[in-house]
């Protein structure tokens, strides 16, 4: 059987952090990619196709989990025994939940008022916010390894996710 | 008689036989066949030495099928046996069509799939097409001078799974060993890129006879990375010459036109169209059945502007799919034009205006696709081993399985790079259920009656528990090909339930069989031949897999497993001399199951190789 223990990490040579070499996650994983694709077993007996396509799939996998911020983070916080509770821990700090209300004011204005411009600009404004956030993130996961604080900002992220995806389809629909 | 070819010096005497593959590109409007042919990409014509085969299906009385050229040449005498853009019928119900009402056809509701009602009996999209592909397939095979291995068989990226299922049975239906079925805008940049050592990130904007694509992708040493695709599987040149068409209704005052006019008043619609690329005016001229004349004068201009919506149409997804991989316009270092109605320029100009850069037209827009598609053949047939050439592709549409309520979870997200997989738990609602079924919709709305049903299944034989105490685990796989299977498993109890996800009109390898055995092609008493030496080609293919794979890591293997594979191996080879298919079947089998720990070992080996920096070919030279 495939060995799927070992972390997304170690499958692309790197220790566990938060702050990883992006370029060379890419480049791992073209290089991997380029061992274990389906495309490179056509002619292989069936158990190689099958485990091509187990291996392929896992090595995507484990990309998607790195390159995301988000789900490196969660990733991180999982490998160390903690869970972000997404869907149950819905305590947030009261300022937080203010700021979001306000954040879902002015996509609806803008929204309401077919402003594309306007959305684009929260568009922006939302990743630099985002941007700050994950910059937390490091500090918390790679200095201070305070688990309980990353998983705290993990959740806010989530929030404004929604967010970016209230704005793409208020654009989509403008453009629709 | 055919040239004899000569090898360049120390260039060819390849060690083994060439393997003949080959690139098609179904089209909708008209479908093409390439190769690779002393390591060029060229397109195979036809005798009359004529590269397009018009994608058109005529079916006679006396059971007689043209294709091509033969089927238009009738297909305004004969409009309602001759099948025209069956392409935009494949995966869809009758209700999925529009203006089907217009069409000629005798539609026949079938489930799943429209059919058509022909002078031959009823058809299929599905065999409508592989009888367009059974035309390539012999033309490719006249040309080549032997069977093919197997084909490469282009799909628009937006296609969803019931439309690559559909494409993939009808190349099996013809007779076609489906290596791979590739996006056709993936098959473009490998074609634009190989041929212009391009690298960067790419746009490429297909808009062909009845589907628009676009896909950005990066280009890197050989590695094609689709980062976003998105597009429109219903809009394409085809909907130009219907603009054309009703406004020529307008402007000429006719009495309400039969079938046959119709489909002389489009025809001549496409010619114009065409016409109007190069020329500022043309005259739309055409003598109707009643007598009626028509002859209006229509310029460029006015084709831009009753065509502006399609046009506009085009952008949306094209700003979706750069959202989707988080860049904008100016990070596009090229955009490549593909399919016939770029050539048009208003088009070319909005695309310019969007992008801010001239597009590429330097390579034809009605062979790049089949061009691709034969290099990845080329490829994947084994007859290159091109350690460098690698394409990283993604599903166009969300899969999602329906909640309570009408609701859609979503399992695996569109732009998710193949081969993936996903699982999701489900558990149940009510005391003691000891089944559940599961409704399985690829879309990107929230409600399950926007998004397009695949298929249905039930999970059942759930043992008797509390609501809420089973753990279903429903597991999503994506394979290469963008085609999905989903399996369900109660993880207490262990009970399964798989399935490749069948559109559901469903054919299943059963009936493929049998319609191959009842096509004209196949005689009966040619069947178990032909199952004999299908399994004779699997026997050989994996004796040549194993034995290349003990060259290359037989250190890998202990002596046990050493004789265990041998014992295997010579027990086909003797299987192989005789003519039972079944027993070749299960020697094949057996050496395929002595040799399943050892492909782990060493795909993980190649793992490790890749990760030191070191390629396989730089450790066996």
């Amino acid at each position: 059987m495939i060995d799927f223990s070992k972390n997304h990490f170690a499958l692309f040579g790197l220790e566990p952090a938060f702050q990883i070499n992006l370029a060379r996650v890419e480049q791992s994983y073209r290089d991997i990619q380029a061992q274990v694709h389906p495309d490179k077993f056509s002619h292989a007996s069936p158990a190689e196709r099958r485990l091509s396509m187990q291996w392929s799939t896992h090595v995507n996998e484990a990309y998607q989990t790195l390159k995301q911020p988000i789900n490196r983070a969660r990733y991180l916080l999982q490998l160390h025994g903690v869970d972000t509770q997404e869907e149950t821990n819905t305590a947030m700090p009261a300022a937080f939940l203010m700021e979001q209300m306000e954040w879902r004011e002015a996509i609806g204005e803008a929204k309401d008022a077919a402003d594309a411009i306007e959305l684009d600009h929260l568009g922006g404004k939302l990743r630099k916010a985002m941007h700050q956030l994950q910059e937390d993130l490091a500090q918390h996961l790679d200095q201070q390894h305070d688990f309980a604080s990353a998983a705290e900002i993990v959740r806010k992220l989530r929030f404004f996710d929604k967010l970016r995806e209230e704005i793409n389809d208020a654009l989509e629909t403008l453009e629709a | 008689m055919a040239l004899l070819q000569i090898a360049e010096p120390g260039m060819s005497a390849a060690p083994h036989q060439h393997r003949l593959a080959v690139g098609i590109d179904l089209g909708t409007t008209n479908s093409l066949v390439a190769t690779v042919r002393s390591g060029m990409s060229v397109v195979l014509s036809d005798e009359n030495g004529r590269p397009l085969l018009p994608s058109i299906v005529r079916y006679s009385p006396n059971g007689e099928i043209e294709t091509g050229y033969a089927a238009q040449a009738h297909q305004c005498a004969d409009p309602q046996n001759t099948v025209i853009s069956v392409k935009r019928f494949m995966g869809r119900g009758l209700k999925d069509i529009p203006h089907a009402h217009e069409m000629p056809y005798k539609f026949i509701e079938a489930p799943g799939m429209v059919q058509f009602k022909t002078a031959a009996g009823i058809k299929s999209p599905v065999e409508v097409s592989s009888d367009i592909l059974k035309t390539l397939r012999t033309r490719a095979e006249k040309a080549l001078g032997g069977e093919l291995v197997g084909a490469v068989i282009t799909v628009p990226a937006y296609f969803d799974d019931a439309q690559r299922q559909a494409t993939k049975d009808a190349a099996r239906l013809a007779g076609l060993n489906v290596l791979r079925l590739l996006n056709e805008p993936t098959a473009a940049a490998v074609a634009y890129g190989l041929d212009n050592a391009s690298e960067g990130i790419y746009a490429v904007y297909d808009l062909g006879g009845g589907t628009f694509d676009i896909s950005i992708l990066r280009l890197q040493k050989g590695v094609f990375e689709v980062l976003a695709t998105n597009g429109d599987s219903s809009l394409g040149g085809d909907d130009f010459d219907r603009r054309v068409f009703c406004w020529v209704l307008e402007q000429a005052t006719l009495t309400p036109l039969n079938a046959n006019d119709t489909r002389l008043l489009m025809a001549k619609a496409r010619e114009v169209k065409e016409e109007l690329t190069y020329h500022p005016e043309v005259r739309f001229t055409s003598m109707l059945s009643t007598g009626e004349m028509v002859d209006l004068k229509i310029t460029s201009v006015i084709l831009a502007e009753i065509t502006h919506s399609l046009v506009q149409k085009t952008l949306a997804p094209t700003r979706k799919a750069l959202r989707d991989a988080g860049l904008s316009a100016e990070n596009i270092k090229g955009v490549v034009m593909v399919g016939g109605a770029t050539r048009m320029p208003h088009i070319q100009q909005a695309v310019a205006a969007f992008f801010k850069q001239e597009p590429l037209t330097n390579l034809d827009p009605d062979k790049v696709v089949a061009l691709g598609a034969a290099i990845q053949a080329n490829v994947l047939a084994g007859n290159k081993s091109d350690d460098e050439m690698l394409l990283l592709d993604v599903i166009p549409l969300s899969l999602g399985i329906e909640t309570m309520g009408g609701l859609v979870e979503k399992v695996i997200p569109r732009n998710a790079t193949i081969p993936t997989a996903r699982g999701q738990d489900f558990t149940t609602y009510k005391d003691g259920q000891t089944a559940m079924s599961f409704h399985v919709v690829q879309g990107e709305r929230e409600l399950i009656s926007d998004c397009r049903s695949l298929a249905r299944f039930e999970l059942r034989g759930i043992p008797p528990m509390v609501a809420g105490a089973a753990r279903i685990r429903l597991t999503f796989q994506v394979d290469a090909d963008g085609l999905l299977s989903v399996s369900a498993r109660e993880q207490t109890s262990g009970v399964e339930a798989a399935i490749t996800v069948k559109p559901s009109y469903g054919l299943s390898d059963d009936q493929i069989t049998d319609m191959l055995a009842a096509s004209r092609d196949y005689a009966s008493a040619d069947m178990l031949a032909r199952a004999l030496k299908e399994q004779q080609v699997e026997a050989n293919a994996i004796l040549a897999a194993v034995a290349a794979a003990i060259e290359a890591d037989g250190a890998l293997l202990t002596p046990e497993e050493s004789a265990a594979i041998a014992a295997s191996q010579s027990t086909l080879l003797k299987t192989l001399a005789g003519i039972d298919h079944r027993a070749l079947k299960a020697a094949v089998e057996g050496l395929n199951h002595v040799t399943e720990s050892f492909a782990a070992r060493r795909m993980d080996n190649s793992i490790k190789k890749a990760l030191t920096g070191q390629k396989l070919a730089d450790i066996a030279s």
